[in-house]
């Protein structure tokens, strides 16, 4: 059984199709990139696999189980649980710490522990940073904050919206290798990206257009 | 981590706060003055109003018809009330109310140019010992207090020599041609006496032709030791009701719960009952106007001082409000992701709550503060006197405040709940 199941999903908006009948499988620790021009349903296709949406038809398994028919409330459970997600805006709370915004998640996700949160900044090379507001860290460090963020709660699936949409080359390298070091791991990664560098890195690319599957392309070259 | 979030938005966001915390202080602090005037008020009033004199006379059962029917004063009279029983005023329920009182009794003397004029005798400032085990100074010199010395002063019965001493009205001063220090000599139906006249008074008014002498002098005069022809009462009343109006022409016809209401209620009627029940043979009926009057001002003043509250109140519900779904609104991005990463609407609601009335308390403590200090303001322009802390302002002011900003952040959660994170994490 594959980890993440799309099974003939739409997203309707009145006339517009975001997501036209899309079909998906996804394995478990499998690298995933979705490409796609812009408005090509890329974000809505994230927001349903990710809890924050349903689709307006068809069904999401997401280890056996049908996130399209659950309750709002349990799906702020399920993502809590099962779900890392990372914003091409970083989405920091500008108030708290680089590691208190770490330990936020744990502590919405089961209890707040500043060591273990400590732990994952250092694996992204920020332990120094550690105390420092959003403000005063540069947009990649902010977007590996949101790594060591999506990472604390183990999930099942790592789920990126552009996240190098907003980052020069050497931080885009920095977070391509946190990535590679994660998918090493075995850490299942879905990753949406209008560039090519970004999709190339992934086992396996998946492009939309105008909200349905316009081809799937396996990454030859893949290395660990 | 609730902790650090919560000192995180309070320290690290403090500019916003400070605005709310600045419109509850304003409010409460509204709040605290108007409550804590409107509490005091009505003591500062009757305060002012006790300079108008008694607002309950008692008079005996016999005399007071006489009197009633035929207005006369100070003629030929039969019926007495008993001065052994006069502490007893200050032993009924609402002994508390009784502010001031003075014993009467005249007569009418004969004077050395052949003149008469009547004599009253009565407490200045009489030292008063109460079987409660209190003590009082009553008399005229308060519940004449309007009256103007213009020659020497105020009889004082604690510094009174053995001569006899008395106060003339002016218009008897003026006939006589004597002032302060000068003797006179005065002849009475028992007796006569040399009378050193202490202080000269205007009053404005019947007095101005009396003369005022310490109540056993003219017990003497008449030969009515322990007696007195009336008792002028001050009280603080509270204004008459439907009920107060039917008690008072027969408290007989009240039921029994009624009953306990009116008797426990400090209506001029229920005061003048209970003065009934401790004075032998008595009949005490409120001066009318005077305490009618003095409800009236203070319901008024209540009622306006409630106004303002609401308005207040109100007033800085909207500013919260306002200030509220604006910062909810602005932090939309945050508290999107806050749900993304799994919270849930109670507990962000919760926190958003939370931060709201820690505010509220801040600006609560201050506003309560601020206000006290307005209020002595108003004490001080409009009364002239301080006015007193009360303690019941704290929680009123401390529920309205929580309730206001809470009514005020209703907008605010509502737009809260309906924020569904993939509609702010994205960028468009
Ligand atoms: N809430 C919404 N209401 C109406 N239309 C929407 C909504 N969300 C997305 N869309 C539309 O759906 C299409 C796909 O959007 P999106 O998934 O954000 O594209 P992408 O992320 O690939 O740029 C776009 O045409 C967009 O305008
Ligand atoms: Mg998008």
């Amino acid at each position: 059984m594959s980890l993440l199941e799309l099974k003939n999903i739409s997203k309707i908006y009145g006339e517009l199709k975001a997501l036209d009948n899309v079909s998906i499988n996804v394995e478990k620790g499998e690298w995933l990139a979705i490409m796609g021009p812009s408005g090509s349903g890329k974000s809505t296709m994230m927001n349903i696999i990710g809890c924050m949406d349903k689709p307006s038809l068809g069904e999401v398994l997401l280890d056996g189980v049908d996130i399209s028919k659950e309750s709002a409330k349990n799906l702020t459970t399920i993502r809590r649980d099962k779900i890392g997600l990372i914003f091409q805006q970083f989405h920091l709370v500008n108030y708290l710490t680089a590691v208190e915004n770490v330990m936020v998640a744990q502590y919405y996700h089961s209890l707040p522990d500043e060591k273990e949160a400590m732990e994952a900044l250092a694996r992204v090379g920020l332990s120094e940073r550690a105390k420092h507001l959003p403000s005063q860290l540069s947009g990649g460090e902010q977007q590996r904050v949101c790594v060591a963020r999506a990472l604390i709660n183990h999930p099942e699936v790592v789920l990126a919206d552009e996240p190098t949409g907003n980052l020069d080359e050497a931080n885009e390298n920095i977070v391509l290798d946190l990535f590679r070091q994660l998918h090493r791991e075995g850490t299942t990664l879905i990753v949406v990206t209008h560039d090519p560098e970004v999709a190339e890195a992934a086992q396996r690319t998946i492009v939309l257009d105008h909200g349905r599957v316009a081809r799937e392309v396996i990454n030859e070259n893949f290395a660990d | 981590m609730f902790f650090r979030m919560l000192r995180g938005i309070l320290v690290r966001q403090k500019g916003k706060m400070l605005m709310i915390a600045l419109t509850i202080a304003l409010g409460a602090s509204l709040a605290t003055a108007m409550l804590n005037v409107m509490m005091d008020v009505g003591d500062k009033v009757n305060q002012e109003l006790k300079t108008y004199g008694a607002n309950i006379t008692v008079y005996p059962k016999n005399a007071s018809i006489l009197n009633d029917i035929y207005d006369v004063e100070g003629g030929a009279q039969d019926a007495y009330l008993k001065e052994s029983e006069l502490g007893n005023i200050k032993t009924i329920f609402w002994a508390f109310n009784i502010v001031d009182f003075a014993p009467f009794i005249d007569t009418t003397v004969s004077l050395d140019d052949g003149g008469e004029v009547t004599l009253v005798g009565t407490w200045f400032n009489h030292h008063l010992d109460l079987p409660t085990g209190e003590s009082l100074d009553a008399g005229v010199s308060s519940l004449r207090s309007w009256w103007d010395v213009t020659s020497g002063a105020w009889l004082d019965e604690q510094a009174m020599a053995d001569a006899d001493e008395a106060m003339l009205g002016s218009g008897v001063a003026s006939r006589l041609g004597v002032k302060a220090g000068d003797v006179i000599h005065v002849k009475a139906s028992s007796g006569e006496a040399d009378l050193t006249v202490v202080g000269v008074y205007d009053a404005g008014g019947d007095e101005d032709d009396q003369i005022y002498a310490p109540l056993d002098t003219v017990q003497r005069l008449t030969d009515t030791d322990g007696l007195l022809s009336s008792i002028e009462v001050s009280a603080i009343t509270t204004p008459d009701n439907e009920l107060a109006v039917k008690a008072a022409q027969n408290p007989a016809a009240l039921t029994i719960a009624q009953y306990e209401t009116w008797y426990c209620t400090a209506y001029a009627s229920s005061i003048c009952y209970q003065i009934q029940e401790v004075i032998t043979d008595s009949v005490a009926s409120p001066v009318r106007q005077v305490a009618d009057s003095e409800g009236e001002i203070l319901e008024k003043t209540h009622l306006l001082m409630v106004l303002i509250t609401i308005l207040s109140l109100l007033g800085s519900a909207l500013g919260i409000s306002n200030l509220v779904t604006a910062s909810v609104m602005e932090r939309g991005a945050e508290i999107g992701l806050l749900k993304a990463i799994g919270a849930h609407d109670a507990s962000v609601s919760g926190m958003v709550l939370t931060e709201i009335v820690i505010t509220a308390i801040i600006g609560g403590v201050v506003g309560y503060f601020a206000g006290f200090g307005f209020a002595q303001i108003i004490g001080q322009t409009v009364f002239g006197s301080a006015i007193e802390m009360k303690a019941m302002v704290i929680p009123i002011v401390g529920v309205l405040v929580i309730c206001v900003s809470l009514a005020g952040s209703i907008p605010a959660i509502r737009t809260l709940l309906r924020l569904r994170p993939a509609e702010v994490l994205h960028g468009r």
